[in-house]
């Protein structure tokens, strides 16, 4: 059984108009894998309590952990969690949780990666994986987001590139000056184009709101990948 | 209007009454005999400790688990799993 720790924020960052990551020192947190998420726990006075799940853009041994959240306006913990947490708030965490949608690096396969908005977390943990194991595995990622100010980790994703790590950007409403496309959604056309082929059997990680999730697995079982090694994560939207 | 989410949204809930990660766990579905893991079946209402979350199966929608945090207890139903296979070589998560 897991239990609920007490972790200390240690840093915030902004990373786009309605996002920000937050570092979180948790006394007793066992490192975790990529693609692990906990479990968040917010008590008001009055003693009410609202959990949600966060995936851990972080990765390896130590006791710091980061994640990386994007505002619904409407909700009851993200506004709270990109707006108003501060370095020295703490914070309940459950975790890490999690041993399905996970990549180590032992899996040799091609690895695709594809995120919709926030779906980057988990994933850019499996980027970080993959550069800090040295691993030689090709990894490509499709990362669709709606504007250019809307992408998470963008100057790191940059710096991660090479031989073995490639990333391509879809725009779903305006994209950079001088963008070769109009903006437009992750079609099945559109992964045809920018992802693995199944004919060289990848790994597919696929993680962002759920309609996001659900339109670009199905695509990929129609392109011919086998629906196994297809690996989704919801968070709902 | 809150979408559903799947499986791996309960790591944590279900992390209360197993010892052992439940997400890579596989389930078969007594309706229609569909047999997968529990990443991958569907859930509505992950906030537990609020509402309760239902999974449902991902290929026939007959609810498999029922499940409801209070302060005090967790109350787990299985009304549609005919078979719940845990590896045993999966450490504790
Ligand atoms: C395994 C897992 C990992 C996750 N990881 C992350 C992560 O790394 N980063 C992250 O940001 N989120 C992540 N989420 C989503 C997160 O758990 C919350 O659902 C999200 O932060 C919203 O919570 P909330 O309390 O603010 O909203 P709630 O109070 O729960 O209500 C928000 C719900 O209402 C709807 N809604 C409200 N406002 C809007 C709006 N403006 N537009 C559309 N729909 C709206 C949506 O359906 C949404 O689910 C993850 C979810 C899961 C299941
Ligand atoms: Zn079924």
């Amino acid at each position: 059984m897991t239990d609920w720790k007490v972790g200390t924020v240690t840093d915030t960052r902004t990373e786009t108009p309605t996002g920000r990551s937050i570092t979180i020192s948790v006394d007793g947190w066992p490192g975790n894998l990529a693609g692990q998420h906990l479990d968040l726990r917010l008590t008001a006075p009055d003693g009410y309590q609202a959990v949600r799940s966060y995936s851990i853009a972080s990765v390896g041994d130590g006791s710091t952990v980061e994640l990386a959240v994007d505002r619904f306006p409407t909700g009851e913990v993200s506004p709270y969690l990109v707006d108003d947490v501060l370095p020295g708030d703490q914070l309940e965490v459950k975790g890490p949780l999690g041993r399905w949608f996970v990549w180590t690096p032992e899996d040799t396969r091609p690895i695709q990666l594809v995120a919709g908005g926030s779906g980057i977390v988990p994933l850019i943990a499996m980027a970080r994986a993959h550069a800090m194991s040295g691993s030689t595995t090709a990894f490509r990622l499709l990362y669709s987001v709606r504007t250019p100010e809307d992408r998470f980790f963008a100057d790191e994703l940059a710096s991660l590139e090479s031989e073995t790590f490639h990333v391509d950007y879809v725009y779903t409403r305006s994209t950079p000056a001088d963008w070769p496309t109009p903006p437009r959604r992750v079609t099945r056309d559109v992964i045809e184009a920018l992802t693995i082929s199944a004919a060289d059997a990848p790994g597919v990680f696929v993680c962002g709101p759920t309609g996001f999730v659900e339109a670009v697995a199905r695509a990929l079982v129609e392109l011919g990948h086998d629906p196994q090694s297809v690996k989704t994560e919801r968070f709902g939207g | 209007m809150t979408s559903h989410v799947d499986g791996n949204a309960l790591a944590g809930s279900l992390s209360e009454i197993f010892r052992t990660d439940m997400t890579t766990a596989v389930c078969c579905c007594g309706g229609c005999g569909d047999t997968t893991t529990i990443a991958t079946e569907m859930v509505y209402g992950t906030d537990a400790l609020a509402h309760g979350s239902i999974v449902r199966c991902r290929s026939c929608d007959d609810v498999l688990i029922t499940l409801v945090d209070t302060p005090e207890r967790t109350v787990v139903r299985f009304p549609g799993i005919t078979t719940l296979t845990v590896d045993r070589e999966t450490p504790p998560a």
